[in-house]
Parts: C-alpha cells; structure tokens; sequence
C-alpha cells in the first residue's frame, strides 16, 4: 500500500453500488419508483394522475412531510416523540377555542398557539434531558396527556368534541391565509384557459380549473424539507444534531451542547406538528378532538423508510419526505386503484419492516461491523 | 528530551494534589510535572486513581487539596471547557469518535469551521475536508475520503484521529487515557507512532496506561501510581520493566507470582 501514488491511494476500492448504498436516502428514492411505476401501471386511467388526482395525493403527502420533517431530525438527535398526534389535535383545539370561543384575532390565536406548542415540546425535551429516561416513555405520557386535554377542553365549555366556525373567524385576518390560503391562482387559471388542466363544464364556477392553486400546506411542507435539509447537512447545528444522536456522551466531549440541541428537536417537531394542526383548521374550518390520531406513527415510519436509523445518529430529510411521498401516493393511490383501504395499514406494516431490515444492513456497512 | 527539562520550568506542575470522595480517598498526594515535549507515562493498576489524577488535571474535578501550576500560573478551572480552552486536551479510550459520522464531521465536532454566504452560516465542508486530509495524512493515514465513516477505521486509526484533533485545535498538554488498551499489535504501534509524532512537535504527552511495555516504548519519564499515591518518577534507562511492574502492583504479591508465570505479564 506504501508504494502505490497518492492519489491512487484516496479512490482505491469501494464500488458506486456500496457508495449509493450507503446515502440515507436510496430506500426512498428506489421506494418511489417502485410506488410510482406501480401506479402508473394499474391505475393510469383511475384519474390518480390528472390535475386533480395530482394535487389530492399531494396534499396528502405534503401532510406527511410536515410531521416527517420535525421527527426525522428529532430522531437523528436521538430522540422520539410520540405526543406528535395529540399535539396536532391540541394545537387545532387551542386556535378554536382561542380564535371562536374567546373571539381573539385569528392572528394571535395563531401565535398564542405556536408558543403554549413549542413551550410544551420544550418541556417534553426537558424532562427526557433531566431525567435522562427515553423519551419514549416521557412522551407516551404526553400523548395521553394532551389528547385527554383536548377532548376535555371543548367538552367543558362548549359541551361537544368539535368546534366549528373557524373560516369565518378566519376571515379578512393577516395571518390565517399563510396556512390556509392558496396561491399561484392566475397560473392555474391561465393552464385552465390553455387546456392543460381541467376547467369546470357547468355551475357557478364554469370556467374556472378543477385545481385552482397550490395550497400553503405544500408550500410549507416544501419550505420546512427544504429548510431541514440545509440545517441539518450545510449548518454547525446540523454537526450537533448528528452528533448527539450518534453517541451524546462524545459529543458532550467535544463540547457540543447535547441537551440544548435536544430540546430545541423537540421544539421544533412540536413546530411541525402545529403548523400541520393550522393548516387542517383553517381548511377545515374546524377543530376536533381526534385529529392527528397515530399521526405520530405515521410520522415515525414516514422517516424510517427515509433511511433513519431508530438509534438516531443517521438519515435523511429528503429521505424522509420521500418516506412520506410514498405514503400519500401508496394511501390516496389504493384509493384510485379501488383497493380495499383497510389494505394500506397492511402495505404500512409490511414497508416498515422491509425499510429497518435494510437500514440495519445499511448501518453495518457504514460501521464496517462484519 | 533532559537538557530541556533544565533549561525551561514544567509546563504543568500537579503538586501533592488530594481528591476525596466523601470519605474515600482517591488521592493522597500526588506531585508529577510534564514538560513540552516530553511523554510522561502515568503508570498504575486499576484503583490506583488514574482516572482521577487525570480527570483532575483535565478540569473534570476540583482537587480537595493541593494545587495545579500551568504555565507558570496556578490554575482554578470551572469545567472541562475551560481547560481545553487553556490547552489541556484529553483523549478517552472509548467516546471520542462516533462511528456514524464522517472523519471530518467528527474532526470538526464541537468546533466546526463556518462560512457566511448572503448573511447565514454555514458549516464549510471544503475547509474542514481538506484539513482532515492534510492532518490525517500528516499522522500517516490516508483515508479514502474525507466523508469516509469512522466506523469503517479501526481502533488505532480512531484514536490517531483523535489525537489529531487535539493537536490541531492547538493543545499544549495532551493527555492520553490508555489509548493502547484495547488494540492489536499493529494497532499499538502505530498510536505509539502517533504519540512519538506529537512528541516531537513540541506538546507534552501525558500516557496512561497498565502496559508496561507500552510506556517504555514512548515514555521519557515514568510514574508510578498506587493506592493514590506517587512512588516516585523515574527516567527513562533508570529502571527496568521488572522494576516498573512491581512498582505498579505494589511490590511482593507479583514477585511471588512472577516465578510461576515466568516474567510474561
């Protein structure tokens, strides 16, 4: 080896398939061609890819990703959060019962929201870093905590599990349209107009395309990929993040703040969670009590098939939104296809199993353990 | 390496430090001074206080009694970060490295060099892979890639990388927590290598471990814990490894057992 040239030395061996094998995300990106040849195979003429069809698979993939982008670098951090489900129905209930209830502007129902979400992400963090039990344990306490809350909450005061009324408290306000708004209207009117899409033949919106704008859920699913990404590959945060899910006591070691990055995962996949919990409300135009129920399982396996390892320490948020495009297209695609719905939970079972299987394989290689 | 300890003071001093843990006593006052450029071995069983004569001087504990001179100036550190600030680096056996992560994420943990671009910063990948290159290169490992994982190095090159690290985030007492304990022949030799390199450079090496052999390879003084205690340092040609290993188990236990086992140990 002594003699050979230096720059012989440095790409000597390992083939592109081990290289491309060991990318976090190539679970997600073959899963995706898998689902979407598949698709396009058996259900091509079900409608799942027209306009329509497109934008109803990806809203529900976009709801994915929201929740996908906080778990995913929350488990890379080496940590869980099991609360993601009751937070997304807490979150819904606090803006009715903020915004309707006690008539507050929308506004700041909005922001009183985000920050009672994020103080009790951050408490989650909090008591796992104190306690140092697993956080699975501490946040299972919060999912029941926070869904008993939120049935208890509109039960009290308004004597019913859902509270409606949201879109017209909505209305005229700043803020709300950043959730549940629309945009790249004039677009869509003018693909319309062209042929490319769909317009409507009859009734009080003849002429208008069938898809009339992106909605802001895929927007923020798209900034909150995009801006987890960055911080987790391009940032000294994202070093730390690695770094404490990887082995927290070296990192402690080498200075890191373990506890403070922690926490501030938890926050900010309480973040996600929230915004997912707007989104729906303002959509809705109500809040109910089982909203975002096993969201947090949903969100877990979305990021597992994204080539995270459950130990932390290793994935992927592009992985992790592919997880979650998998899901959508898999979930809304059975539909078009007329498959039995009950048969995605089988599908959701049998890829998780398949996705640790081969991120367990994965994780061998990078740790050369033979 | 003896001229030079004439010529300029230790660079630092631990004089008749005593830890107590309640009403244990870990150290009983023990004096050992390390000079730039030199590789003190801190020889000693397990109990001996080791871990805790070095935690002391690494800012981990706060010594009950005696006093810590670095420099020239006696030190009072708060935390472990203090000390690696003022140049005290300390590399552990095991959870230095995490196998998970790239050469040069873990070259860079903690300290990671950053770049500005439109406002933001960003952790810069180029400066930190090349670094890792030129100093793993500089330590006689050429690595694959900078991105190549730690988990795929073995455990002479993870502590190399380790040590590295601690050289090139600018330490000036260096100290090893048995670094050697855990490897294979060739693994051993080429830390000892990488122990003589810095050496070299001019940074005080402190080494501890239980092997004998180990310390005579590299060591330029040796002291012997026991019991937390010094029994003395010796320099390098004045004592034998026989001498060294009573020293450490205390004298006659192992005379008697070292007939049967024929010197091996």
């Amino acid at each position: 080896m002594a003699d050979t040239p230096q720059i012989d030395e440095r790409i000597k061996e390992i083939s592109p398939l081990r290289r491309a094998l060991i990318r976090p995300e190539l679970g997600g990106i073959v899963g995706t061609f898998a689902v979407f040849t598949l698709f396009a195979l058996f259900a091509f003429d079900s409608g799942m890819f027209n306009s329509q069809g497109v934008m109803n698979w990806s809203i529900v993939s976009a709801q994915f990703m929201i929740i996908a982008v906080g778990a995913c670098l929350l488990m890379i951090a080496g940590e869980f959060d099991l609360s993601v489900g009751s937070m997304i129905g807490f979150a819904g209930m606090m803006i009715a019962v903020f915004g309707v209830v006690l008539a507050w502007p929308m506004w700041m129902a909005i922001i009183i929201t985000f920050v009672i979400c994020c103080a009790l992400g951050a408490l989650n963090g909090w008591i796992v870093v104190r306690t140092g039990l697993p956080s699975f344990i501490v946040t299972l306490a919060f999912l029941f905590i926070l869904r008993g809350f939120t049935i208890y909450i509109p039960q009290t005061i308004e004597r019913k599990t859902i509270i409606g009324g949201i879109r017209d408290a909505a209305e005229g306000d700043w803020l709300a349209p950043i959730f549940g708004g629309k945009i790249g209207q004039p677009i869509f009117q003018w693909l319309g107009d062209i042929g490319v899409i769909g317009v409507f033949e009859r009734g009080t919106r003849a002429g208008e395309p069938v898809v009339d704008g992106i909605p802001m859920l895929i927007i923020w699913a798209i900034v909150l990929i995009i801006f987890g990404h960055i911080l987790l590959t391009r940032t000294r945060f994202g070093n730390w993040i690695f770094a404490s899910g990887g082995d927290a006591e070296a990192a402690r070691n080498s200075g890191v703040p373990v506890n403070k990055v922690k926490i501030l995962m938890f926050m900010f996949t309480a973040f996600c969670a929230t915004v997912l919990a707007v989104c729906q409300v303002m959509e809705f135009g109500s809040a109910g009590a089982d909203r975002g129920l096993l969201k947090e399982f949903e969100a877990i396996i979305a990021v597992v098939i994204g080539g995270a390892l459950l130990t932390g320490g290793y994935g992927s948020v592009i992985g992790a939104a592919l997880g979650a495009l998998i899901f959508g297209v898999v979930q809304q695609g059975l539909f078009f296809a007329g498959v039995e719905s009950s048969l995605f939970r089988v599908f959701l079972g049998v890829i998780l199993l398949f996705a640790v299987i081969l991120n367990t394989y994965i994780r061998r290689i990078i740790t050369g353990e033979r | 390496m003896s001229a030079s300890q004439n010529a300029t003071p230790p660079i630092i001093q631990m004089k008749g430090i005593e830890k107590h843990f309640g009403s244990v006593i870990a150290l009983a006052g023990v004096s050992v001074d390390v000079f730039a450029g030199e590789c003190h071995c801190l020889l000693g069983d397990n109990g001996a206080g080791k871990s805790t004569f070095i935690k002391t001087m690494s800012g981990v504990h706060k010594p009950t009694a005696g006093e810590i001179i670095f420099e020239g100036k006696p030190l009072d550190f708060a935390d472990p970060r203090d000390a690696i600030t003022a140049g005290i680096a300390t590399v552990h056996q095991h959870l230095a490295m995490i196998p998970l992560m790239s050469v040069s994420r873990n070259f860079f943990m903690g300290n990671e060099p950053v770049k500005k671009v439109a406002g933001l910063t960003f952790f810069d990948h180029d400066y930190a892979n090349r670094v890792t290159m030129e100093e793993m290169r500089k330590m006689g490992i050429n690595l694959r890639g900078p991105d190549q994982a730690v988990g795929t190095l073995s455990g002479g090159e993870r502590q190399t990388v380790a040590i590295a690290r601690a050289v090139h985030f600018g330490a000036k007492v260096l100290i090893l927590d048995e670094p050697t304990s855990a490897l294979g022949v060739r693994q051993t030799s080429n830390v000892l290598a990488t122990i003589d390199k810095v050496r070299k450079q001019g940074i005080a090496v402190v080494f501890i471990t239980h092997n004998v052999r180990h310390a005579l390879a590299v060591g330029d003084r040796f002291t012997v814990l026991n019991r937390g205690k010094t029994l003395g340092t010796a320099k390098r040609g004045e004592i034998t490894p026989e001498e060294l290993q009573d020293l450490m188990a205390g004298g006659q236990e192992l005379a008697q057992l070292e007939g049967s086992l024929g010197g091996t140990v």
